[in-house]
Parts: structure tokens; C-alpha cells; sequence
């Protein structure tokens, strides 16, 4: 599953950023594999809109293409 | 080229090596530019954005020589602002490094990585009031504690903080470098010569390690990730935040990016800005500055007192205060036609950046610049080129393959108005009903589309995607604005006002000497026969092959049928980039391709305006 497919409101864990660049990019901004982003908003065929902590990103689609998330979270988490 | 292996010695070894170099490093955003005004007392751009700080600020204070940096995320080579700050900061002395207490979890990276590199260091935690009022504690002393290094709370723009930042500045201190990395540095130091260098080579930095002759060790991953560990750990302890509900600027904020409302909003704003610049500044407001003040007052004054001396029919006359004169002509359509529409444009320039809505715009239209081969990113350049295109030119370094670059060059060079002309522009079509208004627009977002999916389609290689962060919204600050919008129109006079008195000079001398009415033939096949206007319009192009601005200020001048207006507006908005632009072109990519895109702009000028002419004329 990529981040292009979670809908707003989901809560992901980032598994796997494949680009080099993006993903040394992405650590700087605290978005590393194993992290949990609040997906805040997916503009169709554009963007998606994560949160994490109190910043906000915006991620290109083709890029979240790239990007696998963990999702669901367990249940005790969903819970 | 100027971009690549800019070593530190080339652009900051300008003083003398007795002073202390004070390097401020900050991510964008941050509040650092500032900063640099507060330590220093100097006016630098204060933007709510990435990229406006490209260009190496410098001032001396005492035996401090303060450099500012352009924003970045981190130091490395991701981008040439990326190259200009690593470059900058292994030459530091010291490093005031300014991250914002509302994002912690992003800034504290930079601030880290800092430390590895070993230099004594201070640590202003800016924006404070605003993450107080946000509902964040951030203990300050136990940040100084892990971090090794002194920190200090400011809210820049108050000049709050800046008492104690300045006593902090005299105990700097290297903090304590991250465990992950410390080892090695110590086992590098004497190949290397500093922690610096040996930090960016074994964060797999190209152009170090060439420096040094050595192939990157591949241990950046390693590297970045135990050091965001860190950081998270460090915002863990040091953070606390007491839960709040979505405020207003937040649902605001979504609304922005979010394609149904996100739209009419920016349509809105595009309206608003379009009405207070081609409404009331180029037809109000021009109307007293150019009509009133400049050609009812002023022409005739100093007519008055040049005759006293020359005879107006006289060559020094005609240069003077004929036709196309340096103290007539050029002294109106700077001060009276161009200098209000400027103001008017960077002051909502001004506000729209320090708002922080730009980078959601760039999100909102992220999928419609994919299809020209950028990212939503290359919208700050192309706003910033309705500003001034080779200000805009500068900031496509902040792109992230060349690739992009160049398109987005491209665009800016052949179908980027800048407000100048913008403003005449405006001011000339506004009153010729909306088809005239919509003819024009069209054209333009035609050939703008045009270009950039060619180019999409011809050039080699893959663009990148888009990864940006969205600054909260606030409320921008009127004194920050005004002192931002007052600094670009000054730039603006003293970079157009000598152009146009080079272009003023030598149209009269094209005139006296009867070259201009040759030129004026010769050219007749293409003005007359093929844009249908009057052979007079020669003279507009000559002069906008000087400045774009020019050209059309000449248009306006003319006697033209609303159909010619629309055509000629086409040709001049298309037409070859200005002198100041060409150079920067020249500077940040090639000669071979600023001679290019020179001559396309202007191929694509006349076949674009004529075909237009063949059928509304």
C-alpha cells in the first residue's frame, strides 16, 4: 500500500521511500521509514497533504506513489 | 559556470582574515533574515518562503564579519543554495544558527548537523510568542544542556531576545557531537583538516570528497537517521504541548490547498491584485503621477530650463529633452508611468509571501505544473516573475534538477510579463472589454502551456517531485511588508532608470541619424505586413529589446485600434527578456543557451502576435 492510496484522517506508518534524494530529504523533515504521519488532506491527482507533529508537507502524487505505508495500524492503536 | 565548485575562497574571502565570521544558518522560514537586520542593522529580504534569500548577504560589525545563508533544510548539495551555505558555513568562525520554536522537529536537524561539523556555535530559538500562543513550553536550558551549545529565546521581529543573544555571542561553543558520527570525524580529522569537511564527506557529499580525492563512503542513511533519532528525542524531552483545537488559521489553510475552494480563492486573489494594480494604480493613480505631475509639470520645467542653455532642435537637445529624451521621456516612464505600478505590485507581493500562502499555492497547482515537467514549487518563481523576471531567474535555483531550471528559465524568459510591463499592460487592455482581456490571457497561458510541454517532451532526463513544507498562516507584519516592498522598489529605479537611459539615448541617436525611419522600413514587412500596426511600432520593439517595460511604455504611447493593442501587447509580452535578465541568464546557465532562449523569445513573440493579427485584425 502507498501513501496515495490513504484517504484524510488516516494514521500510516511510512514503510519504505525508495529515491535516495527524497528519502535523505524526508529524514530532514522527520518523515524516515518507521515514522507516523497524519494524512490531513489528498487533492485528486495532486498532492498528498501529511502532518507530523506540527508541521505540514506536501508530497507530489508521483512521489507518494513511491512511498509504501504501513496501514491499517494494529488495533490497539485504531482503537 | 559559477554554480558548480564554488569554493568559499571564490565569494566570501572578501575581508580581512582577523575578523571573526559570524555565518547565520537557518532553515526557510525561521525568521533568520531578520536577524541579519537586528545584528547588523541592515534591511535583507524577510520572506515567509523558500529561496528569497539566494544571494550571500554580508555586513561588518566591530571585528564580527556577519554572512547570511540562503534557508535550507540541511547542508549538503541537494541544491545550489544547499552548495552556497555548506561553502559558506565550513568557513565560519562561528555559527548563530536561528530555528523556529513552532517546528522544532524540523529545524533542530540543521542545528544538529552544525554540531557535527565541530564549530562553536549559538542557538536562537525564534518565534517564540508565536509557539507560546500555539499552545508549546519548550524548556530552553535543557535544550542548551543537550545540545552543548548556548541557547537563547527571541522573537526577532520584537527585537526580543536580541540582549541576550548578543552576550551569548561571546561564549559561543562546538556542542556535543552525536555518537553516530563522533568516532569517525576524530579518525578523518588529519586527512581532512576539519570536522567539517570530514562531517559532509561521510555524509556522501560529492564535491567534498573531490576535493579531496576521495569517493563518498555511502554512510549518509546511517548518518541522517541516527541524527533524527536524536532530534526526536531531544523535541521529546525539551517540548511540551498542551492539546488544542484546529485553529482558525489551520481550516484556513486547508481551505487553500484543497482544489474547490482552494480555486476561487486564488482567483479571488488574482482579481484583487489585478484590480488594485490595472484598475486603481495604472489608471487612477497613473493617471496623476504620468498625466499631471510628470508630463504637466515636470516635462515643461525642465524643457524650460534646457532651452535656456541649448536650443531644443540642437543634437544635445534632442538627446536631452526631444522625443525619446534622457531628462523627459525616460524621467516619466520611470518615476510617473512604472515606479507606481512596482510599488503597487511588490507591496502585494509582499504580503502574499509574508502570509505564508504561496507554498499552498504551490501544492494547490502541483499537478497542472507536472505536466510542463516542474513541480508546484516553480510557482514561487513564476510569481516572483510578474516582479521581476531576473529576480525570478535567480530564484529557479531552488529547483531541483537542472532540467527544471531550464524550463522554468524558458518560461519566465518568453511569457513572464514583469510587473513593469505588466502594469502598462494592464492598464491598456482593461478598458477594451473582457473578449480583448480574454483574447490576450489566452495567448499567453496558450504559449505558456505550449512551451513547457515541449520542452517536458524534449528534454532528457526526469523533473523532480514535489516534497515542501506548509508554514502556518499568519498574519503578515506591516512594518516587515512596507520595509520589503520599499527595498524592491528602490532596487527596481536604480537597476531600470540607467537601461532606459541607455535605450532613451539610442533611439534618439537612431532617430537623428536617420537610421531609425530605415529601420523602421526595413522592419515594415513584420510590423505592417505581418503584426498589421503602424511601422512606428519598430521603434517600441528597439526600445523593448532594451527592457520589456520599455517597449510597451512606447506601445502605449501610440495611436492603436483595440485589435492592434491586443496584438501588440502579445508581441511585447513575448519579446525578448531585458538586458538585466539576459545577463543573469548568461551568469546562472550558459551563453549558449541565454543567446537561445533570446532568439526563441523573439521568434516566438512575432509568430505568436501575427498569427493573432492574421485573425482578429
Amino acid at each position: 500500500m502507498t501513501l496515495s492510496d490513504l484517504k484524510r484522517g488516516d494514521v500510516a506508518l511510512i514503510q519504505c521511500i525508495t529515491n535516495d534524494v527524497v528519502r535523505a530529504q524526508a529524514i530532514r523533515f522527520g518523515i524516515s521509514e518507521g515514522s507516523e504521519i497524519t494524512v490531513e488532506e489528498v487533492l485528486r491527482a495532486g498532492p498528498v497533504i501529511v502532518q507530523r507533529g506540527n508541521m505540514h508537507y506536501a508530497i507530489g502524487r508521483n512521489l507518494a506513489n513511491e512511498i509504501s505505508v504501513v496501514y491499517p495500524l494494529g488495533d490497539a492503536r485504531n482503537a | 559556470m559559477h554554480r558548480h565548485g564554488r569554493r568559499p575562497s571564490h565569494h566570501v574571502h572578501v575581508e580581512q582574515s582577523d575578523m571573526r565570521r559570524v555565518v547565520l544558518v537557518g532553515n526557510p522560514n525561521s525568521g533568520k533574515s531578520v536577524f541579519f537586520n537586528a545584528l547588523t542593522g541592515m534591511y535583507v529580504d524577510v520572506s515567509n518562503f523558500p529561496g528569497t534569500t539566494v544571494e550571500i548577504t554580508q555586513a561588518r560589525i566591530g571585528d564580527n564579519l556577519f554572512i547570511d545563508t540562503p534557508g535550507v533544510y540541511g547542508i549538503s548539495a541537494f541544491n545550489d543554495e544547499e552548495r552556497v551555505t555548506r561553502d559558506v558555513a565550513l568557513t565560519a568562525d562561528v555559527i548563530v544558527n536561528v530555528v523556529n520554536a513552532a517546528h522544532l522537529e524540523r529545524d533542530l536537524f540543521l542545528t544538529l548537523q552544525c554540531i557535527d561539523m565541530g564549530i562553536p556555535m549559538v542557538v536562537a530559538v525564534n518565534m517564540l510568542d508565536e509557539a507560546v500562543e500555539g499552545g508549546l513550553k519548550i524548556d530552553l536550558e535543557l535544550l542548551s544542556h543537550l545540545l552543548g551549545v548556548p541557547v537563547v529565546g527571541t522573537v526577532a521581529v520584537k527585537k526580543q531576545g536580541f540582549a541576550e543573544l548578543n552576550e551569548a555571542m561571546k561564549r559561543p561553543r562546538p556542542g556535543t557531537i552525536g555518537e553516530y558520527v563522533s568516532d569517525d570525524l576524530n579518525r578523518l580529522l588529519d586527512r581532512l583538516g576539519t570536522k567539517g569537511e570530514a562531517l559532509l564527506y561521510l555524509e556522501d557529499d560529492e564535491d567534498v570528497a573531490l576535493r579531496h580525492g576521495l569517493t563518498v563512503p555511502g554512510s549518509r542513511e546511517r548518518i541522517y537517521l541516527a541524527r533524527r533519532e536524536r532530534v526526536n528525542d531531544l523535541v521529546h524531552h525539551v517540548v511540551s504541548e498542551q492539546t488544542k483545537g484546529a485553529r482558525f488559521s489551520t481550516i484556513l489553510g486547508r481551505m487553500m490547498v484543497k482544489p474547490l475552494t482552494g480555486i476561487p480563492m486564488l482567483l479571488a486573489t488574482l482579481w484583487a491584485m489585478y484590480y488594485v494594480i490595472g484598475v486603481f494604480i495604472a489608471q487612477t493613480v497613473v493617471e496623476i503621477t504620468e498625466e499631471v505631475v510628470m508630463q504637466g509639470m515636470y516635462e515643461p520645467a525642465v524643457e524650460g530650463f534646457v532651452t535656456r542653455f541649448i536650443s531644443a532642435e540642437s543634437v544635445l537637445g534632442t538627446l536631452l529633452v526631444g522625443e525619446f529624451g534622457v531628462l523627459t521621456m525616460t524621467v516619466t516612464y520611470v518615476f510617473g508611468l512604472l515606479l507606481p505600478l512596482v510599488i503597487g505590485f511588490y507591496l502585494l507581493l509582499s504580503i502574499l509571501e509574508d502570509s505564508g500562502y504561496l507554498p499552498r499555492i504551490a501544492a494547490l497547482l502541483d499537478r497542472a505544473f507536472t505536466s510542463i515537467g516542474l513541480n508546484g514549487r516553480a510557482v514561487i518563481p513564476m510569481i516572483l516573475g510578474f516582479g521581476c523576471v531576473t529576480m525570478a531567474t535567480i530564484t529557479t535555483r531552488l529547483l531541483g534538477t537542472s532540467r527544471e531550471r531550464f524550463i522554468a528559465i524558458a518560461l519566465l524568459a518568453i511569457t513572464i510579463p514583469c510587473s513593469a510591463q505588466l502594469g502598462v499592460i494592464v492598464g491598456l487592455i482593461a478598458p477594451l472589454g473582457w473578449q480583448n482581456i480574454a483574447i490576450y490571457m489566452s495567448t499567453i497561458v496558450g504559449v505558456f502551456l505550449a512551451i513547457g510541454w515541449i520542452l517536458n517532451k524534449v528534454m532528457p532526463g526526469k523533473s523532480s517531485d514535489l516534497l515542501i513544507d506548509l508554514p502556518p498562516l499568519r498574519l503578515p507584519r506591516a512594518q516587515n511588508v512596507l520595509k520589503k516592498t520599499g527595498s524592491k522598489s528602490y532596487m527596481f529605479i536604480v537597476e531600470a532608470a540607467p537601461l532606459f537611459a541607455l535605450g532613451a539615448l539610442i533611439i534618439s541617436l537612431l532617430q537623428l541619424s536617420g537610421a531609425l525611419t530605415a529601420i523602421q522600413s526595413a522592419f515594415a514587412p513584420l510590423t505592417v505586413g505581418w503584426l498589421k500596426l503602424p511601422r512606428e511600432a519598430a521603434t517600441a520593439f528597439i526600445m523593448g529589446i532594451v527592457r520589456r517595460d520599455f517597449g510597451a511604455a512606447g506601445l502605449a504611447s501610440m495611436d492603436l485600434t483595440a485589435a492592434q493593442t491586443v496584438v501588440s501587447m502579445v508581441t511585447i509580452t513575448l519579446f525578448v527578456p531585458c538586458i538585466a535578465t539576459i545577463l543573469v541568464m548568461f551568469k546562472e546557465r550558459s551563453w549558449k543557451e541565454a543567446l537561445g532562449l533570446w532568439l526563441s523569445a523573439f521568434a516566438v513573440a512575432f509568430f505568436v502576435g501575427g498569427l493573432v493579427a492574421q485573425v482578429i485584425i
